[in-house]
Formats: structure tokens, sequence, C-alpha cells
């Protein structure tokens, strides 16, 4: 048996985040009820042509910057020609010989051991509509609303080595585009999709293996699962004797296997050719700066002003800043309280696990960054005691609409840290306890626990216990 | 450098005609005869001359990115031969 080295490249499409589509001023709304959303450009009337969205230029170019790439100054829009019915032109309009972004690298960390993978080149294109083969008997249903929508392709160098490294890879360039605003990098609505190239070769050869393609493995987890069973595939292939034919194959999750598409591969000739209806695509050097000066903060940049910033340590900054949505919603948090630790704990800890139990964002969060932070806060003061805190939010998440202070009253969770009434409670306290008094007096620090407890009984888990033991050790002393 | 039968057919294909043997063959000679021309022009030395996308020396014009264009479904739909619930119908793809 070899030992076989894996050689992948992906191919990701991310959809870009404008309003407008990339030639036409029809809306990229997701959801809209068929072809709502389809003009006389995205249907390709005769005569019709095309004007290209100057925002959907600029987020390929901020794509560039951040990734080190070469912006291309000239960039040309090609047709790409093939038949299908949800291409109503006949062709794409893509980049082919010149694209927008050349170069360029993302780095994977997989156990703790870094990766650089070269970005082969980025295009801008448009994406085509959705066919819907089951609906009608005999016939293809055709929805244009996505006929359009801008698409950023970004492909990869063969770079990458194993299955944990591609989706990795996805990982950490949904989290750029996220962290860029370019793309809402909504996995279900398809605003990231991925192809991947996979080959193998003996380890130590130079030369590389046939390859096949794997189409639309559109979740990270498929990415690594979908390459993994290639990889045995092709494995076996080759230690049987055969070889691995260069073919386009899909990946299905519910058999754990892959297998060939049916068909048109013979006639794949897409004779491109530059789109005589789009003048090269010629951009200016203050264009490029204008992009440039209005950078947002990326994960890494963002991370160490957490930690500087905020004195957070780099596990809890890393945590925080992994995707944008929980950076955000710690620094609205923070608005309200002024407890960086306190408010990335009760995020990491607390909130994660309401978070996890149903599977859902931090963005689609019951309870919003506002609330948050007003229960830290809370809890800060002394108003309410940490458990107290626990519950106000338990609360909260069943029913966000609640006031913060309404629930505090209504659940009697205010703490009392009226020192008057808690010197009384220890008063009854030490007059019922003469002998533990007297040992505590004599230096037996541990009882102060004890007689913690004693008042915090008596007062129904309403005294703020840190005032409790502060007033105790103060009368001990005296 | 001639063209042969069976690279009408692929041209054909690729175009989604349907090619009748007796006109495969006219195109045969004019396609080699087109060849002919662009092999003539390919003895004019270019390679101190940039590529051009496009023949006239203009820039592509951008716009901004705004919403121009409402809903027009039933506009468009009045001009295809079959719709449903919305839908463009074509004949069943089999893909």
């Amino acid at each position: 048996m070899s030992d076989w080295e894996s050689v992948i490249g992906l191919e990701v499409h991310i959809q870009l985040a404008t309003r407008s589509k990339i030639f036409s001023g029809a809306s990229t709304e997701f959801g809209a009820e068929p072809n709502n959303q389809a003009c006389l450009i995205d249907v390709a009337l005769p005569g019709v042509l095309p004007v290209c969205n100057l925002e959907a230029v600029r987020m390929a170019v901020k794509f560039g910057i951040a990734i080190g790439a070469g912006i291309n100054r000239k960039s040309i829009f090609e047709r790409k020609n093939y038949f299908y019915p949800d291409l109503p032109k006949g062709y794409q309009i893509s980049q082919y010989q010149i694209p927008i972004v050349v170069g360029g690298t993302l780095d994977t960390v997989v156990d703790g051991s870094v990766h650089t993978v070269g970005i082969t080149r980025a295009h801008l294109e448009e994406d085509a509509g959705k066919s819907l083969h089951d609906e009608f008997p005999g016939a293809t249903g055709i929805d244009l609303n996505r006929a359009g929508t801008p698409l950023l392709e970004i492909v990869s160098d063969p770079d990458i080595r194993s299955a944990q490294q591609a989706a990795d890879y996805m990982r950490r360039l949904h989290r750029l585009v996220t962290y860029l605003g370019i793309c809402d990098g909504n996995m279900q609505e398809g605003s990231l999709r991925c192809d991947a190239n996979v080959s193998m070769r003996p380890r130590g050869q130079e030369e590389l293996g046939t390859r096949t393609e794997l189409k639309n493995i559109n979740s990270f987890r498929f990415v690594e699962k979908g390459i993994i069973t290639e990889i045995d595939r092709q494995i076996d292939v080759l230690e049987s004797g055969g070889t691995v034919i260069q073919e386009t194959r899909l990946y299905d999750p519910i058999r754990n296997i892959t297998r060939p598409m049916r068909g048109k591969e013979d006639a794949q000739d897409y004779r491109y050719f530059p789109d005589p209806d789009l003048p090269p695509l010629v951009l200016s050097e203050e264009f490029i700066d204008s992009v440039r000066t209005d950078f947002p903060e990326l994960p890494e940049q963002r991370k160490l002003r957490f930690m500087t910033q905020f004195n957070l340590s780099e596990a809890d900054a890393a945590q925080l800043t992994q995707s944008r949505p929980v950076a955000d919603y710690f620094e609205s948090a923070l608005d309200h309280a002024d407890n960086p630790k306190g408010v990335a704990n009760w995020i990491n800890g607390e909130l994660s696990s309401y978070l996890n139990k149903e599977g859902i964002d931090i963005s689609d969060s019951r309870v919003d960054p506002d609330a948050l932070g007003q229960i830290v806060a809370n809890v800060d003061s002394g108003v309410i005691s940490g458990h107290g805190g626990k519950i106000l939010l338990s609360i909260l998440w069943e029913k966000p609409k609640l006031s913060i202070n309404e629930i505090i009253e209504s659940e009697n969770l205010r703490q009392d840290s009226d020192s008057g009434t808690i010197e009384a409670l220890i008063d009854e306290v030490f007059a019922a306890e003469p002998e533990q008094v007297q040992r505590l007096k004599d230096g037996n620090q541990k009882l102060i626990g004890f007689f913690v407890g004693q008042v915090m009984k008596k007062s129904r888990g309403k005294a703020d216990p840190k005032l409790v033991s502060d007033i105790i050790r103060k009368r001990i002393r005296s | 450098m001639s063209v042969s039968r069976k690279d009408v057919k692929v041209i054909a294909t690729l175009a989604q005609l349907d090619l009748e043997d007796h006109a495969a063959k006219s195109y045969i000679q004019e396609m080699t005869d087109i060849l002919a021309m662009i092999q003539k022009l390919q003895q004019i030395d270019t390679s101190k001359i940039d590529p051009m996308p496009h023949p006239q020396d203009i820039q592509l014009r951008l716009r901004s990115d705004e919403l121009t264009e409402p809903e027009q479904r039933s506009e468009l739909q009045s001009i295809a031969p079959s719709t449903e619930k919305g839908f463009y119908l074509v004949p069943k793809v089999l893909d």
C-alpha cells in the first residue's frame, strides 16, 4: 500500500451583499415570489443592455485588499456560453482571461499548525436562475429571481492537503467575507457555495494525479465529509490498479458516497469571448485608495483590540471575535455594562448555552445585547445577585418583550443592600450563636461563611452576600 | 487548415442547431474559408500591440447600487409561451 497525498483546490462562490443585481436594478433579496425580482435584463429580452453595479466592484476590491492580492486596474467581462433554461441569455457574464483580483493568500490552522493557501484569482460574475424539475408534470419551472445576483468566485491554488484544511479554509473565508460585510454568510440561502477539485498522488511525487470535481458541497460539514469520501474512493480505485477518470461528481450526504453527474461532459466548451456589451472595467488609484481607507476591522485586529482596550485574555478575545455577529453583540452589550470581562463571561457561558440548546446564531438571540448588558450591570451594581441574573436571563429568554425592571420586581429578585436591614439581621444571628461568635472573634475565619449563610437564610436570599460578609468582618474587628 | 464534418457537427450541437447532412457539407467549405482568412490575419506581427478586448477605447460605466426595477412579472409573463404559479415553464429538462 502506497502513502498517498491528497491535492485539493476549492472554488467558492460568494453572493455579494448588494441591494440590486450586478447588471440590473432589480432586487437581490432572498425569498420573494418566483420571478417577482426578474426584470427585462434578467429575463434577457432582446436589445437590453447590462450596466454594472459599482458596489459589486467595490466589494471585489475590498476582498482583494483583505487577502493581499493584486487588483487589476483593467479587467474584462466575458461571455461564458452554455445552454440551460435558467440562463436565458445563453451565456453567463463572467471574467476569464483578466479577472479583477489575482493572487493573495489565506491561512488555515488545523490542530495548531498554520498552512498558507494561495488564492489563484477572484472574479466577478452573475448567478443563474433556479430550475424546478419536480413541481410541474412534463415541464421544468424557471424562477429568474436569482439570475443576475452578483457573485465573487474565489479560486484557490491546489495547496490544500486534507479535508480538514479544506473545511477550515471555508470557515475562515466565511468569517472574512462576513467581517468585510461583502456577504451575509447565510449558508442555508446559498450565500456561500463550494466546489472542490480533488486528486491523489504518491507522497513525494511532483506531478499531479487526475482530478475530479465535487460539486455543490455547501456546508462546512459536507465539505469535510464529501472530500474524505472522495479521497477514500480515489485511493480504492488507484490501489486496485484502476485509473481515476476526470469527471464531475456529486456528494450524497445520506449514503455518504460520491457519484458521477450524468451526461453533459462531452460538450463542455464555453467559447469564452469578451462581451461586446461591456467595455473594460477600469479602476483608478483614487477608487482603490478609497476602498482601502474605508476598511473594516478584520478578525485578528479586532481580537488584539479586545485584548488591549478591554483587558481580555487571548482566549476570551478569540472566542468573541470568532464571528462578527458575536463581536458586535459583545460591543453593543458593553454600552450598558462597564465590565468587559463580565459581559464576555455571560456571552461565552450562560447565553451560549441557550443558543446551543436551540441551535441558533447569536444574531437570532431572543435576548438582545442591550438586555444582556443591563443584566450584567444590575448584577455588578448589586441590585440583583449573580444567581438572580441567571433567573432574569431565563425569563427574558422565554418572554423577550418584558422589561428588565418589571421582572426584577415581579420575581422579587432585588437584593437587600440596605446595610441597616442587614445589620439588624446580623444582630439576630449573632444573638442566637454567642459561642460561635466568640470563636470567630478568636480568629476562626472559616466561620464567616457559616454566618453569611445564616444571614442569607434569614433574608430569604435577598441580601447581597458580599455586603453581608463585609459587614460581619467589620463587626468582628471592632 | 481545414474543418472536418465532425467539427461542424460539434459546433452545431453547441449552438443548439439541428443540422441536415447536406447543409453540413456547405458549412465545411464556408468555415474552411473563414479559417483561411484568419490565418492570413495571423501573419501580421502583433507582438508589440496590446490585446484589444473592445473595439472602442471606452471604459465600463458603473451605476450606483439602487433598486430601479420594480416588480414587472405579469407584464413579462404575458408574452411568455407558458407560465404557472409565477414560474416560466419550459420543456422538461432531464438532468
